[in-house]
């Protein structure tokens, strides 16, 4: 017998009165993954986490947990627990109620709570904190503690609906790590939507990008990146500079492209190639392009040309310059290496900026694809 | 400088609520108080004394009457919290905008006319010769007229109809501020509707409760016209007898008392009620 | 500069002497006992203008107590109520009779009013208008009803009304055989009545449908049906009377109570010229048959009856023959202290179950 995935949702859909909010949506999760739903506010990835849940029911289409259907379950019934975006701690309650509320709920003896809320506080690195009140807890505590109310009851899944959102820079980037380490702890099957791309790269084990109600990729962090199946992928996951113009050529599966403001460009369609005189979107990842001052070097590059530094973004490693092209006046976004020559570049100089056309994505235009 | 002129001006602005103070309720409270405290021994003869208090400690009918009134906006209390909580919850959670706005209003819409005016409504409705007891005798529910009028239930179906708008606005407040998350948590971590009920939407809305069973107890404590209207010949209520001292005794020094007395006694018992729900006066009210 | 203050003081002079020909009267009175015809006629005569504050006995006293006899120029409380009031509180000050039109005034009733209510030598009272209360019957359902004790009967039980007032235990004292106003310079034989008085009304009580408080109370309770007989004053009577022939006033066996709302001045009242002028113009036989068709009452002036109405006549007639005129018993000063003693009573039948 093939093992169940854990989750499994079976051509979801939800009707609001006059829109369709989730659409047709289809995904398995395997027990002990980390899932994430990806997408833009509004696209449909809240109400699919909330029919998950419980608390909206689906129009149409079937929802499995560990192979049992969830249609006409109450939330209250359900193997799954939810962290909620603002965390939703009650402050009425103390730390120690708040984490026990669950098993209170299932009439576990008051002892064996004691217990268990002790363990669990314990493997979230926060022991001994029952008889402090919520407000008394910084933002990463709370975080811990929310995750310790729902793990306390050993759900089959654990959704998380963008716990991170309220949370500063900083700790955001480190409780990315410590909710990947914690679900690894737990070996529990995480579902986790945000609008935070990197939050979603970094923890998931399988993102879905979700758009107006559809999921437009299931895949890994890196599928996503590199081989986005639509425009919209391409430009939702990772940065990159957008170009739109005319098909001229296509040798293969690079497309020779014209943009509005006269720039030939090559880049490799991978998802259908589009036909001559169509209008396409080039994508191009801002690290994938290559500077160099020295105009003699890397000009065999078929998208090599000459462009003028617009402004320099410095950020350490993270560090960017902006290029403009001199005949069209479009700009690009460059990822600025720290190193060599290119140390010292300045406003107005000059530099020659190539990629490979392979290094590209073309996607033919469609009506529905220019969300970015 | 700046900081003398920052406080003249705080002075100015304090003024008039000192005025306010000062002039229309320590003064005459001081007179009051002068008055309960000079026992009358002959013709415009006074002593001073607490002899008016004792009377009320002396006389059963006097604390017995404070008693009765005590109990009954205790109850009145009760009832009100009891029908208006399910009220609050639901114009404040499960209505949204317009609907929530309109609710809101027709909540108001009695206190649009005056106190007597409703009462007189519910006079007309209550008598025997009145609306419920005509569309009983119709229905064929009951045989003859029935009085509704002149008992303690109409006494409480007025105070509760009264006051049941200073226990739902109050209510409706505090209900608004609760996160709607939490109830979803709840249900979540698998609680069940009484458990949600009792954990985490009462504690939070206690100091809404509270706040509203105080204004709702001094309201039925303090009223005249609806126990008087509606109670007849058994609407013993202590302010009625503060009336009649004052009225129809020219009594001013019991009155007085009697006065002093009221308004000693009410906040011990909204002290009591503070400390049983484990609350403070500044939680709830300065909210 | 001198012209100055010689023109401002001619100015201050004319202004004071208009001030002296015109005043405003605040009159402190029953409702109906000055009608707004009324009202424009004097204002017209006189050039005084009139603001009323209806009210009533108790009331009266109250807001002169609280004022110190001050807020009104002219009231109108019953003469029983004028000497305790001023014993107590120092609110009025005397009649000055040489100002009053006395031939307007019945002399009997002249005579009887300032007797009960002189204080220190001091005249404080006139009469204005009279009347009684007795008890107010729907004879086709209560004919029966024929004295106070009545009401206590079982044939009107849950059918009847009265005040919790001081009349009510007066009014039953006489019912029961005893003369409370005979005892009331004795308060410990008062207060024995009195006890008598509250027993009867605390057995009586659930025959008693409600206490009522205000006239037109009573009135609606009577002509709803829901109270056949009560205790209430002869003008309502004769108003409902004139609505539903059944109800109507009854002169009780024991005798009706008759009382007598006089004039009187309130010790810091400013415009005695517009109250005396008030007192001599209200009393003239015209005025005082206008005043006698709105409240149903009849006056004390002279010829005052003239001018009534011949039904409201024929229902004053109805209720009382010579007899029953003569068994009215006229309230005697109350004397300071005895409200007290009532209030007690009151109290105690109020609570009793």
């Amino acid at each position: 017998m093939a093992p169940t995935a854990d989750l499994v949702c079976r051509d979801l859909t939800k009707d609001f009165d006059d829109f369709r909010a989730v659409d047709h949506v289809s995904f398995e999760v395997p027990q002990g993954s980390f899932f994430s739903i990806l997408g833009p506010s509004g696209c449909g990835k809240t109400t699919l986490l909330r029919m998950i849940a419980g608390f909206q029911f689906p129009s149409s289409g079937d929802l499995l947990i560990k192979g049992n259907s969830m249609i006409g379950v109450g939330p209250n019934k359900r193997p799954v627990s939810m962290v909620f975006q603002h965390l939703a701690l009650f402050p009425m309650m103390n730390i120690g109620r708040n984490v026990g509320f669950g098993l209170r709920q299932r009439g576990v003896s008051s002892s064996e709570i004691k217990a268990r809320v002790g363990r669990v506080l314990e493997r979230v690195g926060l022991p001994g904190i029952e008889d402090r009140q919520v407000d008394q807890l910084s933002g990463g505590q709370k975080q811990r503690v929310a995750i310790a109310r729902c793990m306390v009851l050993e759900p089959d899944v654990l959704l998380l609906d963008e716990p991170l959102g309220a949370l500063d820079l900083k700790l955001r980037e480190h409780m990315k790590i410590e909710l990947k380490t914690l679900q690894a702890e737990f070996n529990t099957t995480f579902v986790y939507i945000t609008h935070d791309q990197s939050e979603a790269l970094v923890m998931s084990d399988n993102i879905a990008v979700m758009n107006k109600g559809k999921f437009d990729q299931i895949g890994t962090a890196k599928e996503l990146y590199y081989e986005p199946a639509n425009a919209f992928v391409a430009g939702f996951v990772g940065d990159a500079n957008r170009f739109e113009g005319k098909v001229t050529a296509v040798n293969g599966q690079i497309v020779s492209l014209v943009t509005g403001g006269g720039v030939e460009l090559h880049a490799q369609a991978t998802a259908g190639v589009p036909a001559i005189g169509q209008r396409a979107q080039i994508f191009v990842r801002p690290e994938a392009i290559a500077l160099s001052k020295d105009p003699s070097q890397g000009s065999e590059s078929p998208n090599a040309s000459k462009r003028i530094v617009d402004s320099v973004l410095f950020n350490g490693a993270n560090s960017m310059v902006i290029l403009r092209d001199p005949k069209s006046g479009e700009t690009i976004q460059v990822t600025l290496p720290q190193t060599g020559d290119l140390l010292g570049l300045t406003k107005g100089e000059t530099v020659l900026a190539g990629w490979h056309p392979t290094q590209a994505r073309c996607f033919a235009s469609g009506g529905a694809v220019d969300g970015i | 400088m700046v900081s003398d002129r920052s406080k003249l001006g705080f002075y100015l602005l304090l003024s008039p609520l000192l005025l306010w103070l000062v002039t229309l309720i320590i003064l005459p409270h001081i007179g009051l108080f002068f008055v309960s405290i000079s026992e009358k021994i002959g013709v415009r003869e006074y002593e001073t004394g607490l002899g008016n208090y004792a009377v009320f400690f002396n006389e059963p009918l006097y604390w017995r009457t404070f008693a009765r009134t005590a109990f009954m906006s205790i109850s009145t209390t009760v009832l009100t919290l009891v029908l208006g909580f399910p009220i609050a919850y639901y114009i404040a959670k499960l209505t949204r905008g317009r609907t929530k706005t309109t609710l809101f209003l027709m909540c108001l819409i009695p206190f649009w006319v005056s106190e007597l005016v409703r009462t007189f409504g519910w006079m007309i409705l209550l008598r025997e010769t009145g609306v419920l007891s005509n569309v009983l005798q119709y229905t064929g529910l009951i045989s003859g007229p029935v009085e509704f009028l002149y008992n303690d239930a109409a006494i409480m179906v007025g105070l509760v109809y009264t006051s049941i708008l200073f226990m739902i606005v109050p209510l409706v407040t505090t209900l608004d501020s609760l996160d709607d998350s939490l109830i979803e948590a709840g249900y979540d971590l698998g609680g069940s509707g009484i458990s949600i009920l009792r954990e985490i939407v009462i504690p939070h809305a206690m100091p809404g409760i509270v706040s509203g069973c105080i204004v709702v107890f001094m309201l039925s404590l303090g009223n005249y016209l609806t126990p008087i209207l509606l109670g007849g010949k058994d609407s013993l209520w202590f302010t009625g007898l503060i009336y009649t001292q004052f009225i129809t005794r020219f009594n001013w020094e019991l009155g007085s008392a009697f006065g002093f007395l009221l308004l000693g006694l009410s906040s011990a018992v909204v002290f009591l009620g503070l400390k049983l729900s484990r609350q403070s006066l500044s939680n709830t009210m300065g909210r | 500069m001198k012209y100055g203050l010689v023109s401002t003081a001619a100015l201050v002079a004319v202004l004071s002497t208009t001030a002296v020909s015109a005043e405003t009267l605040r009159l402190l009175t029953w409702g109906g006992y000055a009608p707004d015809d009324v009202i424009a006629l004097f204002e017209a005569e006189t050039g005084h203008t009139v603001e009323v504050t209806t009210s009533n006995n108790e009331e009266m006293i109250a807001k002169l107590r609280a004022t110190n006899g001050g807020g009104f120029d002219l009231a109108q409380p019953s003469q029983d109520r004028i000497t305790s009031a001023q014993e107590e509180f120092g609110i009025y000050k005397p009649i000055d009779m040489s100002r009053v039109d006395a031939a307007q005034f019945i002399p009997s009733m002249l005579t009887a009013t300032a007797t009960n209510s002189t204080f220190d030598g001091g005249v404080y009272g006139l009469p204005h208008i009279w009347g009684t209360s007795g008890l107010v019957v729907n004879t086709a359902e209560a004919g029966q009803v024929a004295d106070y004790t009545d009401l206590c009967d079982a044939s009107v039980a849950g059918k009847v009304s009265y005040r919790l007032k001081r009349p009510t235990l007066i009014g039953f004292a006489y019912a029961m055989g005893l003369d409370p106003f005979a005892a009331y310079s004795d308060q410990e034989a008062y207060q024995e009545i009195l006890g008598q008085v509250e027993e009867a009304l605390i057995s009586c009580k659930p025959n008693v449908k409600t206490y009522w408080d205000g006239g037109d109370e009573i009135k609606n309770l009577l002509r709803s049906g829901e109270v056949v007989a009560s205790m209430a004053w002869d003008t309502g009577g004769w108003q409902l009377n004139a609505d539903n022939a059944d109800i109507t006033f009854v002169a009780p066996a024991s005798g009706a109570l008759g009382w007598i709302d006089t004039f009187v001045l309130p010790s810091r009242g400013r415009a005695d010229d517009a109250a005396y002028d008030w007192i001599n113009f209200v009393m003239r036989p015209d005025i005082a048959a206008m005043i006698t068709n709105t409240a149903g009452n009849f006056t004390a002036a002279v010829g005052g009856d003239a001018g009534v109405r011949a039904d409201l006549k024929a229902r004053y007639q109805a209720s009382f023959d010579q007899a029953a005129i003569d068994n009215i018993k006229w309230y005697p000063p109350v004397p300071a202290g005895l409200e007290t003693i009532e209030g007690a009573t009151l109290d105690r039948i109020n609570a009793a179950n």
